[in-house]
């Protein structure tokens, strides 16, 4: 049984829920869900997904639960993790906003990208289109008040360009060995990604 | 297995039925206002449906506080709310002040959408479809259709279908929160009564909610009983349909009305809330910072009282608003009767 854990934090941990359960039927692997809310939750797992929401919340729910420190750790060991919009930002080395400025404390720091956060602008800017993702093919993707990232070293490397008419080409996502760090929010539109999360978890 | 995801595609299908036919949207495009979701370029669409319940999936398990000034707007961002709600006054003072309440200004609502990274939502009066345009223009990032505001509109809500932006909007019972999601509402929220301090009515009105929705479910077999459903409620039978499968309201229903504690919050957040809008609550007790904070922990950590004790601890009783008794409330005084 591969078990695969979502912080459970703030944020759509439904729909990635909703998502992983739809690629389990489809890729006919047998997987279990588990909310992660508290530090232990995490010891069991083979997977983690960090979800869309406000990244401050998040921040501030795990700092106080206690979980960063162990979070960490276990994405420096390698498990498989995906993370979307929020997600990515809480990973980020470095992370600005597009409308404060300045620079944000880091929650996590384990992926090597600097992103600005709001980048396309506030919830009227936020749109749906269609992206080709290096090694998952075409996709539909939803970005919702969502960051972009600004500058990318190794070992993490883009895996998907935009072309957008006011920002022209950003990176809006990444691949860094065991972590796929996405700009926008598949668990809306497809599971692809949470298909590849499980199998990695397999492996 | 069943998600609120396959909501969307109901709300899609509505959308086009009650939208694409309308003759309001011809008659907008010749003044000029461009309603319809249109693209940046032919591969980027703004403003769908999916764009604007995307935005909502992402508010679940938090909580989005009414402040009426910059520095109250930081002090809830300090605290991990996931939105704030600019008012022009806080629901209690609307209550005493009297007089017609209407949308905030919008120099305090641009100020704030500067001075925060968190999305801002502000109050329209029901029915005043074109404050509502004036907030989208503003480019706030949800309107709250609200009854805490003075209606315009006795008999009817705006049409928020035509609109990029999201709506969220009150209800005291299911039928009344369908009719709203039926005209294009992407969020609903518990009316309770707003300003009391009081949660008696949210719980009443969320209870309401879910035995309805729950006696749907029991019917979901029963096309006779559903289609009565929805002619009693004035709403589409794919609505009422999809709410008896899904076993739950079809889109973010966040608890509203009266939440003035952290106990308060967990509360709603137990009967079935998604998420948690605080009025008065937070700025009219005499310990904001620590009650926001302490509310935030609430709503997340519900299933957990170890940290609800905690979070109860972070605030005093003895700073609370003081809050109103419902019953002492004279008819007329009631917000929660405007635009059923």
């Amino acid at each position: 049984m591969t078990r695969i854990g979502v912080l459970a934090l703030q944020g759509d941990v439904e729909e990635h829920i909703y998502a992983l359960m739809k690629a389990s039927k489809t890729s006919n692997l047998n997987v279990e869900v588990v909310e992660v809310k508290k530090p232990s939750q995490l010891d069991s797992i083979d997977g983690l997904v960090i979800p869309g929401g406000e990244s401050t919340t998040i921040r501030y729910l795990a700092s106080y639960i206690g979980l960063t420190p162990k979070l960490k750790a276990k994405i420096e060991e390698g498990i498989p993790t995906l993370a979307t919009c929020a997600g990515l930002v809480i990973l980020a080395k470095k992370a600005r906003d597009a409308v404060l400025k300045e620079p944000e404390q880091s929650l996590l720091g384990v992926l090597n990208v600097e992103v600005l956060r709001n980048a396309f602008g506030r919830q009227k800017d936020s749109f749906e289109t269609k992206l080709l993702v290096e090694g998952f093919g075409e996709v539909k993707a939803v970005f919702i008040r969502a960051p972009i990232v600004t500058e990318v070293w190794n070992p993490a490397k883009p895996i998907s360009k935009l072309n957008h008419p006011k920002l022209g080409e950003v990176i809006v996502a990444v691949k860094q060995e065991n972590i796929i760090g996405l700009a926008f929010h598949p668990e809306l539109t497809t599971t692809a990604f949470h298909e590849w999360l499980i199998n990695e978890a397999i492996k | 297995m069943s998600s609120i995801i396959q909501s969307h595609e109901v709300l899609e299908r509505l959308y086009d039925l009650l939208y694409g036919l309308l003759e309001l949207r011809d008659r907008l495009r010749q003044l000029g206002l461009e309603v319809l979701p249109g693209g940046l370029s032919d591969s980027i669409t703004l403003g769908s449906v999916k764009v604007k319940t995307s935005f909502i999936a992402m508010l679940r398990r938090g909580v989005i506080m009414d402040v009426t000034s910059v520095e109250q707007a930081q002090i809830a961002e300090d605290a991990g709310a996931v939105g704030v709600m600019v008012l022009d006054k806080l629901p209690y003072d609307v209550r005493r002040s009297g007089g017609v309440a209407r949308t905030a200004d919008l120099k305090v609502i641009e100020e704030i959408m500067r001075n925060t990274s968190i999305p801002v939502s502000a109050k329209v009066r029901i029915g005043h479809f074109y404050e509502a345009v004036l907030l989208e223009e503003v480019g706030v990032d949800l309107i709250d259709e609200s009854e805490v505001l003075t209606p315009v509109d006795e008999k009817h809500h705006i049409n928020k279908w035509v609109f990029k932006t999201p709506f969220v909007n009150g209800a005291r019972e299911l039928c009344e929160a369908l009719r709203r999601i039926s005209e294009g509402a992407s969020m609903i929220r518990s009316k309770g009564e707003a300003g009391t301090g009081n949660v008696a009515e949210a719980v009443r009105h969320f209870k309401e909610i879910y035995s309805a929705v729950r006696d749907l479910t029991a019917h979901a077999h029963d096309e006779e009983y559903l289609r009565d459903y929805a002619r009693k409620c004035q709403v589409q039978h794919d609505l009422v349909l999809l709410t008896a499968k899904l076993g739950r309201v079809p889109v973010i229903t966040y608890a509203a009305g009266g939440i003035a504690t952290p106990a308060d919050a967990a509360l709603m957040m137990w009967l079935g809330a998604d998420g948690v809008f605080v009025g008065s609550g937070i700025f009219k007790s005499k310990d904001p910072e620590n009650r926001a904070k302490a509310i935030v922990l609430a709503t997340s950590f519900w299933d957990n009282p170890e940290v609800v004790v905690e979070a109860q601890k972070m605030v005093s009783e003895k700073e609370a608003m003081l809050g109103i008794d419902v019953k002492t409330l004279k008819p007329e005084e009631l917000l929660q009767v405007r635009g059923l």
